[in-house]
């Protein structure tokens, strides 16, 4: 049904020229396959006859998980499409429809292809949705993208909305509110699935995104040698899994796989980063999809390694019962406080010993980039690095300028160069 | 008082919200920032104190605000931060900020950071879930946290009367609110949109006792007045201000009225009451709860487009010709809610059209010559 619905996709437009890639570890090999699963599966429901979701990424996989329910996620397809370099035309199918190029890139992707806009990136085609699950602790954006999806497709929409916290800890009204919801969505769910709520499953989902979540961070974690026995820029691939596939066993266990050969390498004093690292930074927020390449050349042609990235305490969330869950849903990166933000940031990078902080100010996500500047004062008084800005969006490339890159990458690494030294003499 | 003095007053209040607040002040009054949207007021009322709205700057220039955020934010957030940065607010006693859209969250974080140790900034965190006795329960309470900041500002506690006292003052003033809202299409001739506009914008800076008993007192003499025979044309606006002399004035000079408004500074705001009777912060949960038909809400029956229905019902129902959008610049939620918007009135044959906007326009030009084809083709 969705494909005869579909557009057809026109060629990208001047693509780059492809090198043979390396080939992957067995661990990324086993997380990418975690990930073409969940599409394969969802078209495998479609055919059978099943619903199919679409789902924002922090929505509490594990009720779906739980009811054998088919899920996709749409920030996975549209950070896939933009890095593919579809994402352009897809915005701007969007524009057309009457969507400002204000609105987050990923929205815009999404909402085209929800239109019936097809994608040339064939491995991340989805089904069209027989409902939508939405969760807005990412962003209220959010909240319009998924009833317009509904409105498109005539389809009911499970909303869990997460308040946005001014504070570290999680009230109890929090998770009063939350634990309502969760009650109205799974009925919800019920209904559209066809059938009740399976304690027993839910319970296993539980624990496979729990596993998920400590053989993530357990990756993260390496990322503390020095040097790293991997570029962190690997994290952003991996981080397909933490949103498609983290309630899936086989998740974890990729996870698992991919952290015996980060041990490996560490015992061998060996890395799969391409470039011997010199200095080690964080990179502040979601990347500018479908310019990888030019975000890694000025970092590979100085040997700034990526050693820290927010995504990981943001995701390897891990409880033990039903109010913690919640409680770990109230924390996504931007429905925290700017304390929490600042601590989730500064933890990181003194585990894992940067040198420097590069920040994209990001115009497709306003909540996340709306406090980067205190947070950027803050880091350079907490930690006493560096930090460098940059504008760019994670999708729409024409947000984005390389030279202003690498002017404040080179600046980035002057800083970070002075700074060494300073701190060297004082060693000394 | 004649009917071009009382609208005097409403549009000298409107233009000078700092007098206005020093001269509460003067009255030994305390006074409460209010940034948009759907802060409870009633509650800065019930303790006694001045709620005043904060709707950014039609005058002043982004240069303190940037040292916190990007370009790419609302305007009407970034010149709030401006006017506690530059010493615009330095009289308010606290500052309720509200976090329903994107921008707002992290700006709530800014306004606390930029304000530590100066103004209490009183956070406020609305449910989208509304309706469900969860969602009534979560805004009570974000409502009863807020009334206790409230309380130690003020130094006195606020009692259940104080709040249902409360309840009635504001149901009056948007009982006049609406009721103005009609008489001014009934009566264009005399409801200019500059006039029409001071109204509601001096709502916000006046307590809502004093600007409904002066504006049902304009509203009686406008129903005194004879009918009007109005040969230009009607318009509804929509979107979240379009409060500018200079915008407000391209209606006028080409004859053209408002016949209602779906605007967040103005009517959105006065569509629900409170009830008057039980538990009053109920009351006022309640109320957010029945708030619908806006961009910034989440709707239950989203597969249908109830917004866009309401939208041209009001276009239909007000008598008007056609819809000017005003879209403010980096508004996620009216951005989105746009297409949605745009297919029920091209469904229902309205004409309209969107104008972006942002309180950094100096130049008018382009919206001038847009506004005036537009009233060609009505």
């Amino acid at each position: 049904m969705a494909e005869t619905e579909k557009t057809t996709a026109a060629a990208p437009e001047a693509a780059p020229v492809k090198k043979a890639p390396k080939p992957a570890s067995p661990g990324t090999q086993a997380l990418r396959q975690a990930v073409s699963d969940v599409y394969a599966a969802a078209w495998e429901a479609k055919k059978r006859g099943e619903p199919v979701g679409w789902s924002s990424s922090k929505f509490p996989c594990e009720i779906a998980e739980a009811l054998g329910l088919a899920v996709v996620y749409p920030e996975n397809q549209a950070a896939g499409i933009a890095a593919q370099h579809d994402g352009e035309r897809l915005c701007q199918a969007a524009e057309d429809l009457g969507f400002d190029n204000d609105i987050c890139g990923y929205a815009r992707i999404s909402l085209a292809y929800s239109s019936g806009v097809e994608t040339t990136n064939e491995s991340r085609r989805m089904p069209m949705p027989d409902f939508v699950l939405c969760c807005n602790n990412i962003c209220n954006c959010m909240t319009k993208w998924y009833e317009n999806i509904a409105r498109m497709h005539n389809i009911p929409l499970v909303m869990i909305d997460i308040p946005y916290n001014n504070q570290v800890q999680v009230d109890d009204t929090y998770v009063a509110y939350i634990r309502g919801q969760f009650d109205a969505a799974i009925e919800k769910m019920e209904k559209i699935a066809g059938r009740k709520f399976d304690e027993k499953k839910f319970d296993e989902a539980c624990a496979a995104a729990n596993r998920t979540a400590k053989a993530w961070l357990k990756v993260c974690d390496y990322l503390q040698y020095k040097p790293a026995p991997m570029s962190g820029f690997d994290l952003f691939n991996h981080m397909a899994d933490v949103v498609t596939a983290r309630s899936k066993e086989q998740t974890a266990q990729a996870f698992e796989l991919l952290a015996t050969e980060l041990e490996e390498h560490v015992k061998n004093g060996t890395t799969t980063a391409p470039f011997p690292e010199k200095y080690r930074v964080m990179f502040e927020g979601i990347p500018c999809w479908p310019d990888l390449r030019a975000l890694f050349k000025p970092l590979k042609a100085h040997g700034v390694n990526v050693t820290a990235v927010v995504y990981a305490p943001a995701f390897g969330f891990v409880y033990n019962d039903m109010d913690s869950m919640i409680r770990a849903y109230c924390k996504a990166p931007n429905s925290v406080c700017i304390e929490q933000g600042v601590e989730w940031r500064e933890d990181i990078c003194r585990a894992n010993k940067v040198d420097g902080i590069l920040v994209h100010y990001n115009r497709s996500c306003k909540p996340w980039s709306g406090y980067m500047a205190e947070m950027q004062r803050r880091f350079n008084r907490d930690l006493g690095v560096p930090t460098a800005g940059f504008d760019g969006d994670q999708a729409d490339p024409r947000n984005f300028n390389e030279a202003q890159y690498e002017t404040r990458v080179q600046g980035l690494v002057e800083a970070m160069e002075q700074n060494i030294k300073v701190k060297e003499g004082k060693a000394q | 008082m004649s009917i071009d003095a009382l609208f005097e007053e409403f549009k000298t209040v409107s233009e000078h919200p700092r007098r206005q607040l020093l001269a509460y002040k003067e009255q030994g009054k305390k006074i409460i920032g209010v940034l948009p949207y759907y802060a409870p007021e009633e509650l800065v009322y019930a303790a006694g104190m001045v709620p005043m709205g904060i709707w950014g700057s039609n005058q002043k220039t982004i240069s303190l605000a940037k040292e916190y955020c990007a370009t790419f934010y609302c305007t009407i957030a970034q010149l709030a931060l401006e006017m506690l940065l530059d010493g615009t607010m330095d009289d308010l006693d606290g500052l309720i900020t509200p976090t329903i859209c994107d921008t707002l969250r992290p700006m709530s974080q800014n306004y606390r950071v930029a304000m530590e140790g100066k103004l209490k900034c009183i956070f406020l965190a609305h449910p989208q879930n509304r309706r469900p006795a969860y969602g009534i329960q979560f805004t009570m309470d974000q409502y009863n946290y807020i009334k206790r900041e409230l309380e130690e500002i003020a130094g006195r506690s606020v009692t259940d009367e104080d709040l249902r006292n409360a309840i009635k003052v504001y149901n009056r003033s948007r009982a006049a609110r609406r009721n103005f809202a009609v008489l001014a299409n009934e009566h264009p001739d005399v409801v200019t949109p500059t006039r029409r506009s001071a109204v509601f914008r001096s709502s916000w800076y006046m307590l809502k006792d004093e600007h409904a008993e002066k504006l049902e007192k304009l509203n009686a003499q406008l129903e005194a007045l004879p009918k009007c025979s109005w040969k230009g044309k009607k318009v509804v606006v929509s979107g979240i201000i379009y409060d500018n002399p200079k915008l407000l004035q391209i209606f006028e000079e080409n004859k053209i009225a408002i016949a209602a408004d779906d605007v967040a500074q103005e009517s959105r705001p006065c569509l629900v009451d409170a009830s008057e009777k039980g538990d009053p912060m109920m009351a006022l949960a309640e109320q957010f709860a029945n708030q619908d038909y806006d961009v910034l809400l989440y709707d239950e029956a989203s597969a249908e487009n109830r917004r866009g229905e309401f939208v041209v019902n009001l276009v239909k129902n007000s008598g008007a010709q056609g819809l000017v959008l005003f879209m403010q610049q980096f508004c996620d939620p009216e951005e989105m809610e746009y297409p949605s918007l745009k297919k029920a009135l091209n469904d229902a044959g309205i004409l309209h059209i969107k104008l972006g906007v942002d309180q950094q326009m100096r130049d008018f030009g382009q919206a001038s010559t847009a506004i005036q084809a537009f009233a060609d083709v009505l």
